[in-house]
């Protein structure tokens, strides 16, 4: 069983506008980014789970190119309300670091 | 790239920065009108440092820092006789940002001895023509919000809708020399004048897309701008800097950045469709684009809304006492319950409402999750106490009420009282006001025009005493 982590060289994620989050992975090689591009183990539930959104407005958008998935959610709270703790949403990626991915 | 390798009509933008005011280098100035740029075109704005400059209307960046830009790209502009484009000016583009901007460009031009004919765009909206407008079923949600109400609108303090480029079009085809832009999208400031002078749409709004965050797209992007030259179907992306490159792999991937799809983009008048793109480096330095699509359809614009609510105060403690920091998740909890309590028990009905949330910086406090179970203690904890209430009178005297706890609550009754590190004297921080986006939804309109008003500063007609008194 292999982690995010593992299988990916590069994640990051940011905001896409003051209600969306973003998040890019980029895996390792063709291989490992053919084997896990549509896996369930990255699917709406599992967003919800680490997010707090709307599994239902998930989108995910493999970009075959440049072996990476791209994760786009809306926000539990929009930018900046009053529990806000990561303005950017620039470390929400962390949480997603040690998921077994199959 | 030489001048002989260019196709003639290209139209050549000079994208300085991604942010004006972020700060430039003249002889990346001076590159790329050497190599024929047609205008400079920069964003000033952006939503990304959160809702406080839209609500209070004020700009993120030093009157001085945007000043300096100013100052070189109005000197080599006016030599070489082309225009300047500023969109969203002063952070969120509200109308007090546009003027803000335009004083501060009046300046540098009485500085530099010159005298430009500005135009000023301004988009920023008031609740009740939107009111009406919500009213004709004219203003949509955006997904994940539902229909805007009345009150909502009205509770804004500002509103501002996002422009297209046929303000900046319509200003240019009039005779201005500077455009200075309300809120308008990031792209179209940079693709108004591909767009006016005859370049594919498709080409026009992607390269604008890709140089939107100036030097983001390229190998090295803390080292400045870009340069984006437009065709029919055709466009290329050189950095402004000699020792940096754009690369088809830096270029593609800006698709990706801060927009929730990197295949379509919706624009004001359309959709940019980049499926089919297809990126090749042209040489070491310089990425060519073809494949990008426009799909026109009918005209909206983003509409952007943020208020001002509650008032916050917060403290702050170490923690390196092993004990607490064994038991970090109970300390938390019982802290928790400790502080709700002595607020609601010294204010009663003074407080109909409040918010006290603890962070425990070093354990979870970054997200707020749930740690795994069998986590080690860490060596040393800060722990942020947050408080929200309506007045910041109320939530500096919750904080000061909350003082003798938070500094000194044992683990469990019976233990010696301890004291928490407290860096500060006094130990609570007012913090100022919270701010909230509201609007996350469209505006239908008739054209690009409709809901933006133009008005101009004609330097060359503007009396001494005037330009005194700037």
């Amino acid at each position: 069983m292999s982690k995010v982590r593992e299988v990916c060289r590069h994640i990051r994620s940011k905001n896409a506008g003051p209600f969306w989050v973003t998040i890019d992975l980029f895996f390792r090689n063709e291989e490992v980014y053919r084997r896990y591009r549509d896996t369930p183990a990255l699917g709406p539930e599992v967003i919800e789970r680490l997010y707090g959104t709307d599994p239902g407005l998930v989108k995910r958008l493999p970009v075959d190119a440049l072996r990476m998935v791209k994760i786009s959610f809306p926000r539990a709270k929009p930018q900046g309300w009053m529990g806000e703790r990561d303005m950017h949403a620039g470390q929400h990626y962390a949480r997603l670091l040690d998921v077994e991915i199959g | 790239m030489t001048q002989a390798d260019r196709t003639p009509g290209d139209v050549t933008v000079l994208v300085p920065t991604g942010m004006l005011g972020a700060g430039l280098q003249h002889e990346h100035i001076r590159y790329g009108i050497a190599a024929g740029a047609h205008v400079i075109a920069a964003d000033s704005g952006s939503t990304d440092s959160g809702p406080s400059y839209l609500a209070r209307g004020v700009s993120k960046m030093n009157r001085e820092s945007i000043k300096r830009d100013l100052e070189i790209l109005m000197d080599e502009a006016f030599k070489a006789k082309i225009p300047i484009l500023i969109g969203t000016c002063g952070t969120s583009g509200t109308d007090s940002g546009v003027d803000w901007t335009r004083d501060i460009a009046i300046e540098v031009a009485r500085n530099l001895g010159i005298t430009p004919k500005i135009a000023c765009l301004y988009s920023e909206q008031t609740p009740s023509d939107l009111v009406s407008k919500n009213r004709q079923g004219k203003i949509t949600p955006l997904p994940p919000m539902g229909p805007v109400t009345d009150e909502v609108l009205e509770s804004c303090e500002h509103i501002v809708a996002l422009m297209g480029p046929e303000p900046y079009i319509a200003a240019l085809q009039a005779g201005a020399d500077i455009v200075l832009g309300g809120r308008t999208t990031d792209t179209a400031v940079l693709a108004a004048v591909p767009l006016l002078m005859g370049a594919g749409a498709g080409p026009a709004w992607h390269a604008a897309k890709i140089a939107e965050c100036g030097g983001q797209c390229t190998v090295n992007p803390r080292t400045g701008g870009v340069l984006m030259r437009v065709g029919k179907d055709v466009f290329e992306i050189e950095p402004l800097d000699l020792d940096n490159q754009c690369s088809p792999e830096s270029v593609s991937a800006h698709m990706l950045y801060e927009s929730s799809d990197p295949y379509r983009l919706t624009e004001p008048g359309g959709v940019l469709d980049v499926t089919g793109a297809d990126y090749q480096r042209l040489n070491p330095r310089v990425t060519r684009v073809t494949g990008s699509r426009w799909e026109p359809m009918p005209y909206k614009m983003k509409l952007e809304g943020a208020r001002a609510g509650n008032f916050q105060t917060i403290m702050i403690i170490g923690i390196e006492d092993p004990e607490v920091l064994a038991h970090l998740n109970e300390f938390h909890d019982t802290l928790q319950r400790v502080l709700t309590d002595r607020i609601r028990t010294t204010f009663g009905d003074e407080a109909p409402f409040f918010d006290l949330s603890l962070r425990f910086y070093g354990w979870n406090g970054t997200s707020g999750r749930p740690v795994p179970a069998n986590t080690p203690p860490p060596r040393d904890v800060g722990v942020m106490l947050v408080i929200t209430a309506p007045t910041q009178d109320l939530a500096d005297r919750m904080a000061k009420a909350c003082n003798p706890y938070f500094f000194h609550m044992p683990l469990r009754p019976g233990i010696e009282l301890p004291s928490y590190a407290f860096p500060f004297t006094p130990a609570e921080i007012p913090r100022g006001q919270v701010y909230e986006f509201l609007l996350n939804h469209v505006v239908h309109t008739k054209d690009g025009l409709e809901l933006v008003r133009t008005q101009w500063t004609d330097l060359s007609n503007a009396s001494r005493k005037v330009l005194e008194n700037v």
